[in-house]
């Protein structure tokens, strides 16, 4: 017990320095996948079927194909393609090396397809009261989609949203299967390294514990701010 | 006094129902018009084709002497040639829902400010100026920081005629504006729609209240089934109504 | 190398690699199947100890389903992958000492470390449903004597599934993709893995997982179908 605490201990800082790199994989694959989700929602909804049917078909295939697919096909996929192209002598190159940006290219493509989902269903809950009356005070129609559209589907799927982002901050660790050394990359190593194959992995879970903890306090945080219901003094 | 709104010979078709078959009315300045009918006779699709939420087939709409310039389409209906025209003039007509549609995302005072910012480029500053003396008005000054869903039904109409007056409009377009809301509301919105009449403002009001429709408008016009089956001064065509359909209707209502 | 002999790859001759790929996508099935039938079993228990009166079976499935749900699957399926075997061997070992070598068999170890994963989930779905049947019913059952096994089995079970088949129908879809894990146990046989020998053998990385990806998809329509099927017939008698 006293030995299994102190390797603990000893492995402790190592798996702790590899905490930012989930958390920067979490949070670029985020912006990034739920940005790209937004034209992706409204393409979806869009009259127009050269929008409509490539935008569904892709949120099909993003959710109907496992994301460790994915990844390996855009990390092997990419990795075959590019050598050779003139990407190879670009300013690009350093960062196409490295596991980590085929990583966030991968989950990001992933989220957009999910959350662009999610965000095609809140745009469909907006009251259509509140869209009439923008229209009627001579809103054009990119006005009504940015002041009133918009906002209030994010108001109506950021519960969904909260469980969306523990999903991608668990799904980061599929990014260790492409050399990318995350907490659950580093867990394995430590495993080979150690040949203990039990304790690097409850250590890793500890952290992944405390980082959906952290992370789900931070978005009721968000979640109360966005649907405030301030009441000022008289 | 010189003509604000003409509506010529509105036609409005949904599908195969023809719901306005041929409607004309004009309001100058100052003019408080009560449309009043049985629900199906078209009183609401006349109001918004006005402000074209609703596109009539044919027809034409002058506002302040410009006409909405429209384009027939092959298929019967017809589209506005120049959206940009819709927008400009429906910033010029500022209309009141059944349903409030206040945005809920946005408190009391955003709401009244929103269009002036958005839609008039109002500076901030002063667009929150006039909000303030507007909500005063109406007499939910208190409430400027709460949002819609913390407030009465009668407290929400009330916001929704300041957002409306936020724009300055040369028409006041309701719809119902009372139907949504319990009884011992009501009141306190014909309040503020009276005085709002008694300022000389031109609006044009459908509604069941006959009461209001007596007192304050300057002309009645009855609907039945898509035409305009009478209509003038509150006091002939309420007292002694010349077509049958109105003395059904009259009848069956209370006034 | 120009389409026509990429698609020549996939044949079904002895160079060619489409029977394989049958075969993974048959053990993908097998795998998403069994695990599923786990996650269905520890559902219902799940459920019923999250309802139970006892403050010790609520507590436990309460740990359950939170930790499953917090941690990585990946990380999961290892953990549960190696103690499993390793419980097993242990139990075995002392047993006899002939079962010293006794190497489980991957495909019975995924299958369980999938499917506790599952069952977590499966839990709050089902606890979901029962809890939205309406009171009504249950009480109706009580009225007319039944036994509570009785009121389980002939109210409670069928009325639970229509309220639990969206949920049930998308964590199947789950058990699918999250089967793909397996590969990183090594030798496994499925889809997934499949594409990595392959890519890996022929190194037509891009080709190769995208018949993967492809064929997961295929699954999944079939799947959809099945589900709308099921959904459209189980709710006959109502609107």
């Amino acid at each position: 017990m006293d030995e299994s605490l102190s390797f603990f201990l000893s492995i402790a800082p190592t798996l702790l320095a590899a905490v930012p790199v989930t958390l920067t994989l979490t949070f670029f694959s985020a912006l990034i996948g739920n940005s790209l989700a937004v034209p992706v929602a409204v393409a979806s909804l869009s009259p127009n079927p050269l929008l409509r049917y490539p935008s569904a078909f892709y949120i099909f295939v993003m959710r109907g194909t496992p994301l460790l697919a994915q990844t390996y096909l855009i990390y092997y996929g990419l990795g075959e393609l590019l050598p050779g192209t003139w990407v190879q002598k670009s300013f690009l190159w350093p960062y196409l090396r490295d596991g980590f940006w085929y990583a966030i290219f991968a989950f990001s493509l992933n989220t957009a397809g999910y959350t662009g989902e999610i965000l095609r269903g809140a745009i469909m809950a907006v009251p259509k009261g509140e869209i009439e009356a923008a229209r009627a005070y001579g809103f054009s129609k990119s006005l009504i989609f940015w002041r009133v559209t918009l906002p209030r589907a994010i108001q109506i799927c950021l519960p969904t949203m909260t469980g969306e982002t523990i999903l991608l901050l668990k799904a980061t660790s599929l990014a260790s299967l492409i050399t990318v050394w995350e907490v659950m990359g580093t867990a394995r190593q430590i495993q080979k390294v150690t040949f203990r194959v039990y304790e690097p992995l409850i250590a890793a879970g500890l952290l992944y514990i405390i980082m959906v903890f952290i992370l789900t306090r931070l978005m009721m945080i968000v979640e109360r701010r966005i649907n405030r219901h301030r009441l000022a003094p008289v | 006094m010189d003509t604000t709104l003409k509506v010529e010979d509105l036609h409005k078709k949904f599908g195969e129902v023809e719901v306005l078959k041929g409607v004309s009315l004009e309001a100058r300045t100052g003019d408080v018009i009560a449309m009043i009918g049985s629900s199906g006779s078209g009183k609401s699709t006349l109001l918004r084709c006005i402000n074209l939420l609703e596109i009539p087939n044919s027809g034409r709409v002058t506002v302040n002497g410009e006409l909405i310039r429209m384009k027939a389409l092959p298929d019967g209906t017809a589209k506005p040639e120049d959206m940009k025209q819709v927008e400009r003039i429906r910033s010029k007509l500022a209309m009141v829902f059944q349903g409030f549609n206040l945005w809920s995302h946005r408190t009391i005072l955003e709401n009244v400010i929103e269009a002036p910012i958005h839609v008039l480029g109002v500076p901030r500053n002063e667009a929150i100026e006039r909000a303030e003396a507007l909500l005063a008005k109406v007499g939910i000054a208190e409430k400027r920081n709460f949002y819609p869903n913390h407030l009465s039904g009668g407290q929400q109409q009330r916001a929704a005629i300041a957002r409306a007056l936020a724009m300055e409009p040369s028409v006041l377009l309701f719809d119902e504006p009372t139907s949504a809301l319990d009884p011992e509301l009501v009141g306190e919105v014909l309040q503020v729609m009276r005085k709002l009449a008694e300022e000389g403002r031109t609006m044009l009001v459908v509604t069941h209240e006959m009461g209001f429709a007596r007192d304050v408008a300057s002309e009645i016009v009855f609907l039945h089934k898509g035409q305009i089956e009478e209509k003038g001064a509150p006091r002939e065509v309420l007292s002694a109504p010349k077509s049958e359909r109105l003395k059904q209707f009259l009848s069956s209502t209370r006034h | 190398m120009d389409l026509a002999s990429l698609f020549s790859l996939l044949s079904f001759g002895p160079d060619g690699w489409g029977m394989r790929f049958v075969e993974g996508l048959v053990v993908t099935v097998e795998v998403s199947v069994s695990a599923y039938l786990v996650s269905l079993i520890l559902g219902l228990i799940g459920a019923s100890a999250k309802l139970s009166s006892s403050k010790i079976a609520r507590g436990i499935a309460d740990i359950y389903t939170t930790l499953v749900r917090a941690l990585p699957e990946l990380l999961l399926l290892l953990l549960i992958y190696f103690s499993g075997a390793d419980a097993i061997k242990f139990v075995l070992s002392l047993i006899s000492e002939d079962f010293e070598d006794f190497e489980v068999d991957p495909f019975a170890a995924a299958v369980a470390a999938l499917g506790f994963i599952g069952g977590a989930y499966m839990t709050e779905v089902m606890r979901g449903a029962i809890l939205s049947i309406p009171n009504g019913q249950i009480e109706a059952a009580k009225a007319s004597g039944m036994s509570r096994f009785l009121t389980l089995r002939r109210v409670i079970l069928p009325q639970m599934l229509r309220y639990a088949l969206p949920g049930m129908g998308n964590l199947w879809l789950s058990a699918t993709k999250d089967s793909s894990l397996i590969s990183v146990l090594g030798n496994t046989q499925d889809l997934l893995f499949m594409g990595y020998r392959a890519s890996a053998v022929t190194k037509h990385y891009g080709f190769f997982y995208s018949v993967a990806a492809i064929l997961f998809l295929a699954i999944t329509v079939i799947s959809m179908i099945v589900i709308r099927l099921l959904e459209a017939r189980l709710n006959r008698g109502y609107k």
